[in-house]
């Protein structure tokens, strides 16, 4: 179960690293929401995985730890702020700018063939 | 001693003083100037006694004991000479700038900035601890920029005072190099601990690292070669500035911090070849060129570097009566020096020119001037009966005693007479060509003796000059032996300061110098020819050049990095994060199983499945807006799937609250953004990109791995034993937010208050633009509000409400708390918006959303602060149980009041950016109050 975690882990900061790069804004939202999904597992995981654990104290000896868990529900809702400023941010940008380029300006074509590239 | 503090507080506090005085009449500003130095100088000489019989003052005022950071002053001999100097020669400069300064310039930022300078020459003579004698040492470099820019409107001026800063400015960098490794080998960078550890230092593999950063620093602002070519160029300078700052004392600091390091540092064989031969070279270039110069000022600029040089080579050479001699000299060239810098402002100031091929036979105009700038430069040259005979002679009696050279050790002495030589040469041109040798040519204006009183501080010099060369014992006797004996760090040696010690070596070599001087003087025509021939070299403008290749690469280099494009700064972002963990994942060798591994169950691998499907399907499908959108909903609901499955049910509930808010918000933005998207990246891009991609994947994904792997040695230990006993709660998440980490949790909820503040800012006076319809050129939904959602959302609201209510009260003891139930709040909210519009809610729902974050954010910040009334640290939380009828048992904890302000202040930030986002296409649309 470890590894399959830790292979969503890996796929997700894949999908989002991927998407980050992506000259528009939208994507780079779409690329950041994913990001924070795995940073939230990743700090999640170092806790160590528990199934059927105890979440409140009661008389079971084993306790997921909730420390991870503690950081990662904070992280959660500072993540929500974070992407809604950019999301607002790139709102005021694409109004103020005229498009939705991460840099404010479209790029320069260099030459026909390639475009307005990316 | 608190006096060693006022006597560098006195002149910080007299450089606001001219400018308080600034609509005073001028001779009064100046004399209000003046006093707080004189006091100063009056604390000097009332110390002076003590300093004399052999005692070092100190005064620390601790500042940061911890670090061993303290303001930390010594008074010896040595700072004893240089504090005598910086306020004798400062109060003369002050009276003789009063007359020097036109009525046009600003005597009160003149004499600011002197004080200024004067602080800072006070505080580096003074200082006892290294670090405060660097801020010292880099606050004159600063003084003295301000001050050659004095006349800002001259193009000279600001190019040489950039120079000049330039220079120091590196060389003080250099020093704090120096100073840095000297505190970490010897681990103090207090002087009174250092200078009994030579021998550590000078064993220690680091020190002619350290010797040469330091030295580095001394040669700069002393202007030794290679350096001194900012010296001639910060001439520029008002002439009481050259002379206080360009002769007497800034470029001595250089020669200080020699003096005041050689206990320490000198005593080896680099130090002597390093200072010898860049003392010697300084001396023979600066005496040379000082011959070629037609400017007065460039002539004793030269003068000066030369004579700093002939210091330094004395401190190089490394005896004990060398030593004596330099500190010696140190006197008698600041004396002589001083002087001659006021004498030539003075002729400058009532001739017009400094150019020497125009001044001649001033004689006639100014004779009392005349015979002081003679007498004065006489010393110069080193004729008899003047001072600057004296150390001159010593001078030549050292070098005569050296044997470091081997065969070659009578070069030392050879060279010593050329030198001095030269220097004839230049001082008789100062004196022949300036006030004989025929009539002025072509002057702006008739010369004529200056005011009475300026000239009074060149008489004072003049005298001291004649004084000290007839009487050298009286006058400077003790002084001379105090300070040498503190730049020793020991005992003195014999020496005797008299003006005939017979008919002998020295004597001869002196004799020797004044005749070639003068002969060379008389035939100067064909070595001013053969100096014609030469190409020219300005280093002025070689300077500039320089700088400017440096500035264009330097530009270069910054637009090669920082090219305006977010997509290359992330790209080198990810590309360092993968190079700085795959080297310890590489370190780190197989993976080793410390515990049982989980077993995979199904539902827990197809729900993955659909994650990854859906995460790679949301990167293909990213032009698709909308599509995308929808495949990141179902991959943020697998992980609340996975916080499920592995015991964190108050994650789950928080994920899946955010979930929605998520998406609403990104709902609203797809209407905001364009809906058509332009042809995707080019496919080399597109390979690159997934390429580094990938390698993050399988390296973050193998670092979760790895970590999962690892023996666990967690420290929640602590937070489960102590929940209940320490927090009063059972829910240990919610306990640790509210309670043991609850300073983190108020840092939290005020990020989120000002994100949505930020947010209400960027949405206010947005420029408006409405699209009609969809990519596909669709027309919008005419029914806004469907009538089955308005009255299922109708009912859920109290209902919403109420679960929220209970979630927060069973916070904590069960999974929930004031972020969850914020989140509920929020929600049940924003889908009276979406059901029925912003003008219902608004009729129905007067809430300000800001007042409800700066509510929530107080509330939990008061929370904290209720504990300073019981004497208690901020935040510590309280918590009892009550008997209440009816009810039964009832705990009442402060952190529910804390968990209210999370909880006003989750559902104000949230609801303040959705629906300020939403009413934007309506007429509600925020605007900021105040100027556009």
């Amino acid at each position: 179960m470890e590894l399959l975690v830790a292979i969503i882990i890996g796929v997700l900061t894949c999908c989002a690293v991927f998407l980050i790069l992506r000259a528009r804004t939208f994507a780079v939202m779409l690329g950041l929401t994913m990001l924070s999904y795995a940073v939230n597992l990743f700090i999640f995981a170092s806790g160590g995985l528990k199934m059927g654990a105890g979440a409140v104290l009661k008389a079971t000896a084993d306790y997921a730890d909730p420390l991870p868990q503690a950081l990662v529900l904070t992280a959660i809702v500072i993540g929500f702020a974070m992407t809604a400023f950019l999301v607002v941010l790139s709102i005021r940008a694409r109004a103020d700018l005229g498009n939705d380029h991460v840099d404010g300006k479209l790029p320069v074509a260099k030459n026909t063939r390639q475009g307005a590239s990316s | 001693m608190i006096e060693l503090l006022f006597l560098v507080l006195f002149p910080l506090i007299g450089s606001l003083v001219p400018v308080l005085t600034k609509s005073w009449s001028r001779s009064y500003s100046a004399l209000a100037t003046a006093i707080l130095p004189a006091g100063a100088l009056a604390l000097v000489l009332q110390l002076a006694p003590a300093v004399f019989s052999g005692a070092t003052l100190f005064y620390t005022l601790p500042w940061v004991e911890a670090l061993g950071l303290s303001l930390s002053f010594r008074l010896d001999g040595l700072s004893l000479l240089f504090a005598l100097l910086i306020l004798c020669i400062g109060l003369l400069v002050i009276l003789y700038a009063r007359y020097y300064l036109a009525a046009t310039d600003s005597m009160a930022r003149f004499y600011g900035f002197l004080m200024l300078f004067m602080t800072a020459m006070l505080g580096i003579v003074l200082s006892n601890n290294l670090l405060q004698l660097w801020l010292f040492w880099e606050l004159t470099s600063i003084s003295s920029f301000l001050l050659i820019s004095f006349w800002w409107h001259r193009a000279d001026a600001r190019s040489g005072a950039r120079m000049a800063l330039t220079i120091t400015g590196f060389g003080g960098l250099a020093l704090l190099a120096g100073i840095l490794l000297i505190g970490q080998v010897l681990g103090s960078f207090e002087l009174d601990v250092l200078l009994s550890k030579a021998d550590v230092l000078q064993q220690h593999s680091l020190y002619p690292v350290i010797l040469i950063l330091v030295l580095l620093g001394a040669f700069t602002k002393s202007a030794q070669f290679p350096f001194h070519f900012w010296l001639p160029n910060a001439m520029s300078a008002p002439t009481p500035v050259s002379a206080y700052l360009h002769s007497a004392t800034m470029v001595k600091a250089g020669i200080f911090l020699l003096a005041r390091m050689y206990p320490l540092l000198a005593g080896s064989d680099v130090w002597f070849l390093l200072v010898t031969i860049t003392g010697m070279t300084t001396l023979l270039v600066g005496a040379y060129l000082a011959l070629f110069q037609h400017d007065l000022k460039g002539l004793l600029a030269y003068s000066t570097i030369s004579h700093l040089g002939l210091i330094t080579l004395l401190l190089g050479l490394d005896t004990d009566l060398a030593t004596v001699a330099a500190i010696f000299h140190i006197i008698n060239h600041a004396i002589f020096k001083a002087s001659l810098f006021m004498a030539a402002g003075i002729i400058d100031h009532e001739s017009g020119s400094r150019d020497m091929r125009k001044l001649n036979g001033l004689w006639q105009f100014m004779p009392v001037t005349a015979t002081l700038a003679m007498v004065a430069s006489a010393s110069m040259a080193g004729v008899p009966l003047l001072n600057g005979f004296l150390s001159k002679e010593m001078f030549f009696a050292e070098t005569l005693h050296q044997d470091v050279l081997g065969a070659l050790s009578w070069l030392i002495p050879v060279l010593a007479t050329v030198a001095a030589t030269l220097s004839v040469a230049y001082s008789a041109r100062f004196i022949h060509d300036v006030f004989f040798n025929g009539q002025p040519k072509g002057l702006p204006r008739t010369p004529h003796e200056p005011p009475r009183y300026m000239r009074v501080p060149v008489e004072i010099l003049v005298a001291l000059c004649i004084l000290v060369g007839l009487a050298p014992q009286y006058i400077v006797g003790d002084l001379l032996a105090v300070a040498s004996s503190a730049a020793l760090g020991g005992p003195l040696p014999h020496y005797s300061l008299s003006i005939w010690h017979g008919v002998n070596l020295p004597l001869m070599m002196s004799v020797m110098a004044l005749t070639l001087g003068i002969l060379l003087y008389l035939n100067r025509k064909h070595l001013f020819r053969f100096q014609a021939e030469l190409p020219e070299l300005n280093p002025l403008q070689l300077f500039d050049q320089k700088i400017k290749v440096l500035l264009i690469n330097a530009q270069r280099w910054h637009q090669r990095f920082e090219s305006a494009e977010l997509q290359r700064y992330l790209l080198w972002m990810f590309l360092i994060v993968v190079v700085l963990l795959i080297w310890p994942l590489q370190q780190m060798g197989q993976f080793t199983r410390h515990n049982a591994m989980l077993p995979v169950d199904a539902l827990m691998l197809a729900a993955m499945l659909v994650a990854v499907i859906a995460a790679v399907a949301a990167v293909l499908c990213q032009r698709q807006r909308l599509l995308a959108l929808v495949m990141i909903s179902i991959v943020g609901l697998v992980v609340t799937l996975i916080f499920v499955r592995f015991s964190a049910p108050d994650l789950a509930l928080t994920q899946l609250s955010v979930e929605v808010v998520t998406i609403v918000l990104l709902m609203l933005a797809l209407f905001f953004l364009p809906h058509k998207i332009s042809r995707a990246s080019n496919a080399g891009r597109l390979i690159r990109d997934g390429a580094i991609a990938s390698v993050c994947g399988v390296v973050i994904g193998s670092l979760s791995y790895a970590m999962m792997l690892e023996p666990q040695q967690r420290i929640s230990d602590f937070f489960l034993a102590n929940a209940k006993t320490g927090g009063g709660g059972y829910n240990v998440v919610n306990v640790i937010l509210v309670d043991f980490r609850g300073f983190d949790t108020l840092g939290e909820i005020t990020v989120l208050g000002i994100a949505a503040l930020g947010i209400f800012k960027l949405l206010s006076r947005l420029p408006l633009f409405k699209p009609s319809s969809d990519a596909e050129g669709r027309q919008w939904a005419l029914d806004k509000h469907p009538m089955l959602l308005a009255v299922v959302s109708q009912a859920l609201l109290p209902l919403a409400l109420l679960v929220s209510v209970y979630i927060f009260f069973r916070g904590h003891n069960l999974p929930g708390g004031g972020f969850v139930a914020g989140l509920i709040t929020a929600i049940a909210i924003i889908l009276q918006y979406v059901a029925q519009g912003v003008d219902w809610v608004k009729q129905r729902l007067t809430l300000e959303y800001h007042r409800l974050v700066a509510a929530g954010v107080f509330i939990s910040a008061l929370t904290g602060a209720v504990s300073w009334l019981f004497e208690r640290p901020f935040l510590t939380s309280w918590f009892d149980y009550f008997q209440l009828p009816l009810l039964g048992e009832i705990e009442l904890a402060s952190a529910i009041a804390f968990d209210l302000g999370v909880y006003l202040t989750v559902v104000g930030s949230t609801l303040m950016i959705l629906a300020n986002l939403g009413k934007m296409t309506t007429e509600h649309r925020p605007v900021h109050e105040g100027k556009n």
